[in-house]
């Protein structure tokens, strides 16, 4: 935010109370929020979508045990046929996802989160060691949570071959079936922004290994947190709205 | 950044001004030449879109006729236009008048130039952003040029673009990749639009100068702020709609496609998604839009208004919350736009109280207007005259709104005429309009010279009367039955009469001329910029802060930054007799002045 033009230009005059008790909210830390609001916006509208797609889902059946086409509803021992209008957390017949697997990474996740705090602590009390370290940690972590979820999309996509119930193909891919779509849609997105967040904190570590941030100088530090823990708390949204719902 | 790291004044900050061509006129970061840039751009593009409607209503009028000029494109086809070329033809004037035209005009051109002027600021609060903002406008722009040029040509789905028409590359030829590079334009639209915003909101809370409290801004800044939040809490769930549309065509997924969706011998799609979700996500960004596009009218509106009747703004307060109920009731309307669509009558029912709600800040807004000038000494200048068309236009738009607000009424006019006739008068004849008025009003303080008044006046009264004879009858042919988005009426018997063959080519006919007449405009604003007089620091003898600057303002816009002791309309205030006006900037003459800064309430 080195482009920050005139910033005060209402200074205090000689009538009004001084401004040296007030917040310091600066034009960087509204236009961040700014930026989140129209973040939450976009992100309404795709989790807005999951919820009304999923809602307007009729509802289905199949078994791997019947030929296609069979009316399944009539069947007489309904034991071997799956009903359902979307897929149910940990039922493997219809649910690709791997529960465990995002928890432990949405765990790490919260990490990052707790770490970028640690590091503008640690540039608020002109601790230029730390304020490095726990960057590094902060990136290492969200470069972490990225990579499990590029192994979680390869193994979707093309390391297992899934029941008719969840891909008619046997690829887990976002073109064979509504939440296949929404599925890889919204952790797309939401993975993208990590990807951004990585970003940013790599280049916040590269400015506080030349020694930037110090206890007069962390409001980049602090609007890249802003981000990021925006981003932990969409992902929190996300895990809960698609996988544990 | 702590506010101790910046404790210095106010004339601290004066920059450089930029030295080479590049950095002062091309990759600027001055507001001003932002501005002005978004100003040309959109005028420009005023020309395009108004080329195409030119050639929509050609074949309203005589279809299949060859059109004079263009027909040559389509010599394999006989000289005719292709019917699908016709629907790319109305497409294309809308996405262009609304995307590239209206919203940059009004919150690109106007808002860049006269936000930091009238706050009393130096520049936005992030110039740089406000560059991107205006470069992120041209990927936009040569994508939607370029998608002419590829197979199938442009999109032809209506500019709102609706599955499956949109989404299935066999639905149209203009579904093939023309609809793609539609999509992929409007996101860097979007793109720019949200940098804007962003920009706007922060520089009118934080950049404000001293003494200017929020209820001392004159009524355009609240109007951009307004609309610039309108922008930044709509304009992201279009955003989700585009990239789900753009999925859907480019990988496959499933948003926007029934379920066992097959058409002649397409593939097997596997679908389940809801036709009807985009829908409600474009209407919930585009509603909000038909805002955007007229809020900052209303409010440049309001202070020509007010300078030419030499008279304070009536009812500025109830003004502000007017335009604020206007934005809140605007996130709970959509769904009039898709009575036909389907939908629960309840919920319908509930669509339409919220929509004719709308009518009462709108109306608030007409009165108070009216109030302004009642009993004023007015001053029938160029720009007064274009704000009172601008009234007299949107009275007739909103009037139309609210037939169409009730369900009953709009199953009849739903996709006519009618629904063009409201859009047009409250488009053209409203935001079109105000950017006329505000062009003549700024444009002494933008280019440092007069426009010429005796043509600017000929150039109201042509486009006022041909603009009429253009939009109105399509409120007759609409309730007659005449559908939008149709190459050939005459395909319907009731259509083939001679009165409204008669009539579409009487629109046809003003049409035309409304186009020429606004070569007088383009006359005037090109000699004006070079040979015009040259302009006093307050020609017009306003309040706000942008005529204390010279005219034009230099890049650092104030050699001090004022500090502001009244509201924006103190005119013919008897403390300052016989003068008529009294700047927001001048020091009260006696000391026990009430609105002097720093007596906080």
């Amino acid at each position: 935010m080195s482009d920050i033009a005139t910033f005060p230009v209402s200074l205090p005059t000689a009538t009004s109370k001084p401004a040296a008790s007030a917040a310091p909210v600066t034009p960087g830390k509204v236009a961040m929020w700014l930026f989140l609001a129209t973040e939450i916006m976009f992100f309404t509208g795709l989790i807005g979508s999951y919820i009304v797609l999923r809602a307007g889902s009729p509802p289905t059946a199949y078994s791997d045990k019947y030929p296609p086409n069979t009316p399944l509803t009539a069947i007489s021992n309904p034991e071997e046929v799956v009903f359902h209008n979307w897929p149910k957390p940990y039922d493997t017949a219809t649910n690709p996802l791997s529960i465990d697997l995002t928890a432990a990474n949405t765990f790490i996740l919260i990490c990052s989160s707790v770490t970028m705090v640690l590091a503008l602590g640690a540039a608020q009390r002109d601790d230029r060691k730390m304020t490095t370290r726990y960057l590094l940690a902060t990136m290492l972590i969200g470069g972490t949570f990225l990579g499990v979820q590029v192994y979680e999309y390869y193994q979707l996509m093309f390391g297992h071959i899934y029941p008719v119930g969840i891909s008619p193909t046997g690829h887990f891919r976002p073109n064979v079936s509504l939440f296949a779509s929404c599925f890889f849609t919204m952790t797309g997105f939401h993975g993208t922004h990590v990807a951004v967040g990585v970003f940013m904190i790599f280049c916040a570590l590269l400015q506080s290994l030349r020694g930037v941030y110090h206890s007069k100088n962390y409001a980049s530090l602090e609007y890249i947190g802003l981000y990021w823990h925006f981003v932990d708390l969409v992902w929190i949204i996300l895990f809960t709205v698609v996988y544990l719902i | 950044m702590s506010a101790h790291a910046h404790d210095h004044g106010h004339d601290d900050h004066i920059h450089p001004a930029p030295s080479n061509f590049l950095t002062k006129y091309v990759f600027s970061i001055d507001h001003k030449v932002i501005g002005i840039q978004f100003l040309f751009s959109g005028l420009i593009m005023f020309w395009i879109g108004g080329l195409l409607a030119l050639a929509v209503r050609w074949q309203l009028a005589w279809p299949w006729q060859p059109i004079p000029l263009l027909s040559g494109i389509w010599a394999e086809y006989g000289y005719r236009l292709p019917p699908e070329y016709y629907n790319k033809l109305f497409t294309m004037h809308a996405t262009v008048m609304i995307f590239f035209v209206i919203i940059p005009l009004l919150t690109g051109a106007f808002g860049n130039f006269l936000i930091p002027l009238m706050i009393g600021a130096r520049d936005m609060a992030f110039p740089k952003l406000n560059m991107y903002s205006y470069w992120f406008m041209w990927p936009s722009i040569i994508l939607m040029s370029f998608s002419f040029f590829v197979p199938g040509g442009a999109a032809e789905a209506g500019w709102t673009s609706y599955p499956t028409l949109s989404t299935f590359r066999w639905s149209t030829s203009g579904a093939l990749d023309g609809q793609t590079l539609w999509l992929m334009s409007l996101l860097f639209a979007g793109i720019s639009s949200l940098m804007g915003s962003i920009n706007y909101i922060t520089t009118i809370i934080m950049l404000r100068a001293p003494g200017m409290k929020m209820f001392r801004l004159p009524m355009t800044v609240w109007a951009m702020f307004i609309t610039a939040l309108l922008q930044a809490f709509a304009l992201p769930v279009l955003t989700s709609a585009l990239i789900m549309q753009l999925l859907d065509r480019i990988i496959g997924t499933n948003f926007f496609s029934p379920a066992n969706w097959m058409v002649a011998n397409s593939g097997n799609v596997v679908g389940g998604g809801q036709i009807l979700l985009f829908q409600h996500l474009f209407w919930f960004y585009s509603h909000p839009a038909v805002y955007i596009m007229i809020l900052p009218a209303m409010g440049m509106v309001s202070d020509i208004l007010s300078t030419f009747s030499r008279k304070p703004l009536f009812g500025y307060k109830p003004m502000v919350f007017s335009v604020s109920a206007i934005a809140g009731l605007g996130f709970i309307v959509w769904g009039h736009h898709m009575f036909q669509s389907g939908m629960n009558p309840a919920l319908g029912a509930t669509f339409m109280l919220s929509t004719m709600m709308i009518a009462l800040p709108s109306a608030i807004k007409t009165f108070n207007w009216l109030g302004t000038m009642w009993g004023g000494r007015l001053q029938f200048t160029t720009p007064m005259l274009n704000a009172i068309g601008f009234v007299a236009m949107f009275v007739i738009g909103g009037l139309s709104g609210i037939f169409m607000a009730a369900t009953p009424v709009d199953m009849h006019i739903h996709d006519t005429y009618f629904i063009v006739g409201h859009i047009h008068y409250v488009l053209f004849g409203g935001s079109t309009f105000a950017i006329f008025a505000g062009i003549y009003y700024w444009f002494p303080k933008m280019f440092g010279r007069m426009m010429n008044e005796r043509l600017g006046k000929i150039h109201f009264a042509l486009t006022f009367l041909f603009f009429n004879g253009t939009f109105f009858l399509m409120h007759i042919i609409g309730m007659h039955g005449h559908p939008r988005r149709i190459a050939d009426p005459t395909v319907y018997e009731f259509l083939r009469g001679s009165g409204v063959v008669g009539m579409n080519q009487f629109m046809t006919i003003n049409a035309i001329l409304l186009g020429m007449a606004q070569l007088i405009v383009v006359y005037n604003f090109i000699y004006s910029l070079f040979f015009g007089p040259k302009a006093p620091a307050n020609p017009w003898h306003a309040n706000t802060l942008e005529w204390a600057c010279p005219s034009p303002p230099p890049y650092y816009n104030f050699l001090k930054i004022p500090t502001v002791y009244r509201m924006a309309y103190e005119y013919s205030a008897d403390d300052v007799a016989p003068r008529d006006y009294w700047p927001q900037d001048e020091p009260a003459a006696e000391s026990k002045d009430e609105a002097a800064v720093g007596h906080s309430h």
